[in-house]
């Protein structure tokens, strides 16, 4: 599945806020066509990788390859290319309060290309349609929408311009356990059929064992590990044991081994 | 990458269409162009196949592009067909096969005049409402009042100092100096215009009646609605979309009592307070400008003042100051309540909040005007 080539590449990363070391020289990089899981325990700085990543955290030190180019070092239109290849759901969703269902998934169409209406809205519905909504969510508004659709909408939004890579911060977090399955198949399909590379920070250890080729662990600042589940499973580091073997962890063990 | 393009082979009565090069995001608006053309094109022919073995790259947009070529020619009753899919490409043309099946639901747009219409009948109608809601959270704030006189220790003591800092002290500046030049404003207009009548003295009995009376009650009432009242919307706004407020109700917890309340007291005690700091900044700006300006001894001033004025006069701009006070809060939290999910609407009720508070505030002005009219004071 996946090739050798780097879509993201991180190196000695450092982020901090006043006197608080976040990320301390955390290095990470995201191939080609795979599903990196990124866990580590909360406020560990999962997201902070994240948005080091698409440019909303300043670095104070370090480089972020992404396809090869450093967005911070960029001049306007790299960066707005690299812009366009990449795709975002936020944890919230973080739909555009205003903007109907079918209205957030056009906006980044609307914005950055130059097509027919009919088009965007044909696009767009397929979209929608390919997280598995159907026309009659197109007219709502986000806060009419449950917490599961507002996920699906948001992920149709991330995959608006098709991008290369979607970041997901917590896509299952707030589901419940069926959603989250639905949710874990569906970015499954979704990476398959169009071929994605996707980096997903979450805590749940069922989609990691569902979706992800790798996971990376984020512990006091640095990735400490990367690898398989099986390898995740097996290691004898204290933190991987109590995260990977604890009494949830063991239930996806045992699923492992059968 | 070669430029994106259908290259057509007729057959007798079958046409291969051949798409070449990348059918990407990138060239979508002049992929459409290319389809369209060819839908047109070949609506008559009976057979076409649609070949995708030459694709160098296919993404949503162009497996969308080539579905709809296909789906109008099918409608134009062709027989038409893709064939050379490779298998990476395959997963993407299912799955576009199988969406925007259902006819797209059309919303036809209602009739200028009858949409103009219904937007002035809905906002005389959200207008009454509006007043409704202020009365139905008038009671509840009574409610909540006479419940915790009766249970004083219910009263949230830090929460109405916390406000009264907020709306009340910080306020102080801007209030002293926005005051202080309207003052200044209002002798400098007066001793001019009174000047050609030889009539300078009146510009006492002018600027100090009309700033305890009215102008400086309503001049304070304006920078609290604007400055504490739509605070008031905001907040109560965005708990209101965080389900902060359903969080409160389901502990058990009246947000009228706990969230309106000392918000609502905050802002009693602190206009009248704000209205006698502010009417003594504007007369203190007007002896100043009588002084420098109109060339009056400030000794002058002052005994002029006292017979210009009577403790009544004094006594009308503070009476109405607790229940303007009342009017903004009670305003600001019927708008904060009426906030919906949307960042839009809690703009739009901000705006609301400011916007009525300030005209309601003039309107009950021009009541008090009357009733003290009527009882000569």
């Amino acid at each position: 599945m996946s090739s050798n080539a780097a879509v993201i590449s991180v190196r000695d990363l450092v982020v901090g806020f006043g006197g608080v070391t976040v990320l301390d020289h955390a290095s990470l990089d995201v191939f080609d066509g795979e599903v990196l899981g990124f866990v580590g325990g909360s406020g560990a700085g999962k997201s902070v990788l994240m948005r080091a990543i698409i440019g909303l955290l300043p670095r104070r030190h370090g480089t972020i390859e992404v396809f090869g180019t450093d967005p911070a070092l960029a001049d306007e239109d790299q960066r707005r290319s690299i812009e366009q290849r990449w795709g975002v759901l936020f944890q919230q969703g973080a739909l555009f309060s205003s903007l109907t269902a079918l209205q957030n998934v056009q906006f980044p169409m609307r914005e950055y290309l130059k097509l027919s209406p009919r088009l965007m809205e044909e696009i767009a519905a397929a979209k929608l349609e390919m997280v598995g909504l159907g026309p009659d969510v197109h007219e709502k508004f986000p806060a009419e929408l449950s917490g599961g659709m507002v996920k699906r909408v948001a992920l149709a939004r991330a995959l608006a311009l098709d991008p290369d890579i979607v970041f997901l911060d917590e896509p299952t977090s707030g589901l419940d356990p069926i959603g989250a399955a639905e949710f874990d198949q569906l970015i499954r399909t979704l990476q398959r059929t169009l071929g994605l590379s996707v980096f997903m920070v979450t805590h749940d250890l069922d989609s990691l064992h569902a979706v992800c080729d790798r996971i990376a662990v984020l512990s006091e600042g640095k990735v400490i590990a990367t690898g398989s589940i099986e390898t995740m499973l097996a290691s004898e580091h204290p933190w991987l044991k109590s995260y990977f073997q604890g009494n949830r962890g063991r239930q996806i063990a045992h699923r492992v081994q059968h | 990458m070669s430029a994106a393009a259908l290259d057509a082979t007729a057959d007798g009565t079958s046409v291969a269409l051949t798409a070449t090069g990348a059918w990407t995001v990138e060239r979508a608006a002049e992929l459409e162009r290319i389809v369209d053309a060819a839908a047109r094109r070949y609506q008559a022919t009976p057979s076409i196949d649609i070949d995708l073995a030459k694709l160098e790259r296919l993404d949503t947009f162009g497996a969308w592009l080539i579905e709809r070529l296909k789906r109008t020619l099918i409608a134009a009753g062709a027989t038409a067909r893709i064939v050379g899919l490779s298998d990476s490409d395959r997963g993407l043309i299912e799955e576009l096969r199988l969406v925007n099946q259902a006819p797209a639901q059309r919303h036809a747009r209602p009739n200028p005049a009858v949409a103009a219409l219904d937007g002035i009948g809905r906002a005389v109608a959200e207008m009454g409402w509006s007043l409704v809601l202020i009365a139905h959270l008038l009671g509840a704030l009574t409610a909540a009042a006479l419940r915790t006189i009766a249970h004083p220790t219910r009263l949230r003591l830090t929460s109405i100092v916390h406000h009264l800092e907020r709306v009340g002290w910080r306020a102080v500046p801007i209030i002293l100096l926005s005051t202080f030049v309207i003052g200044a404003i209002l002798a400098q207009q007066g001793i001019f215009r009174f000047r050609s009548f030889g009539a300078d003295i009146y510009v006492v009995d002018m600027v100090s009646v009309l700033v305890l009376r009215e102008v400086g009650v309503l001049i304070v009432c304006v920078m609290v609605a604007g400055r504490s009242g739509s605070a008031y919307t905001a907040e109560l706004g965005a708990m209101k979309m965080r389900e902060e407020i359903d969080a409160l109700r389901t502990m058990g917890l009246d947000p009228i009592e706990v969230l309106v309340l000392p918000r609502v007291i905050a802002l009693v005690i602190a206009v009248p307070l704000l209205t006698f700091l502010g009417s003594m900044a504007a007369l203190y700006g007007a002896g100043l400008v009588c002084w420098l300006y109109g060339g009056m001894a400030p000794e002058i001033f002052l005994e002029r003042l006292r017979e210009a004025i009577w403790l009544p006069t004094f006594e009308v701009g503070m009476i109405k100051a607790p229940f303007m006070a009342l009017t903004i809060g009670l305003v600001a939290c019927v708008e904060g309540f009426e906030v919906d999910g949307s960042a839009a609407s809690l703009g739009q009720r901000t705006t609301a909040s400011v916007v009525k508070s300030i005209f309601l505030v003039i309107a009950l002005d021009g009541l008090f005007a009357m009733f003290f009219a009527g009882i000569g004071m």
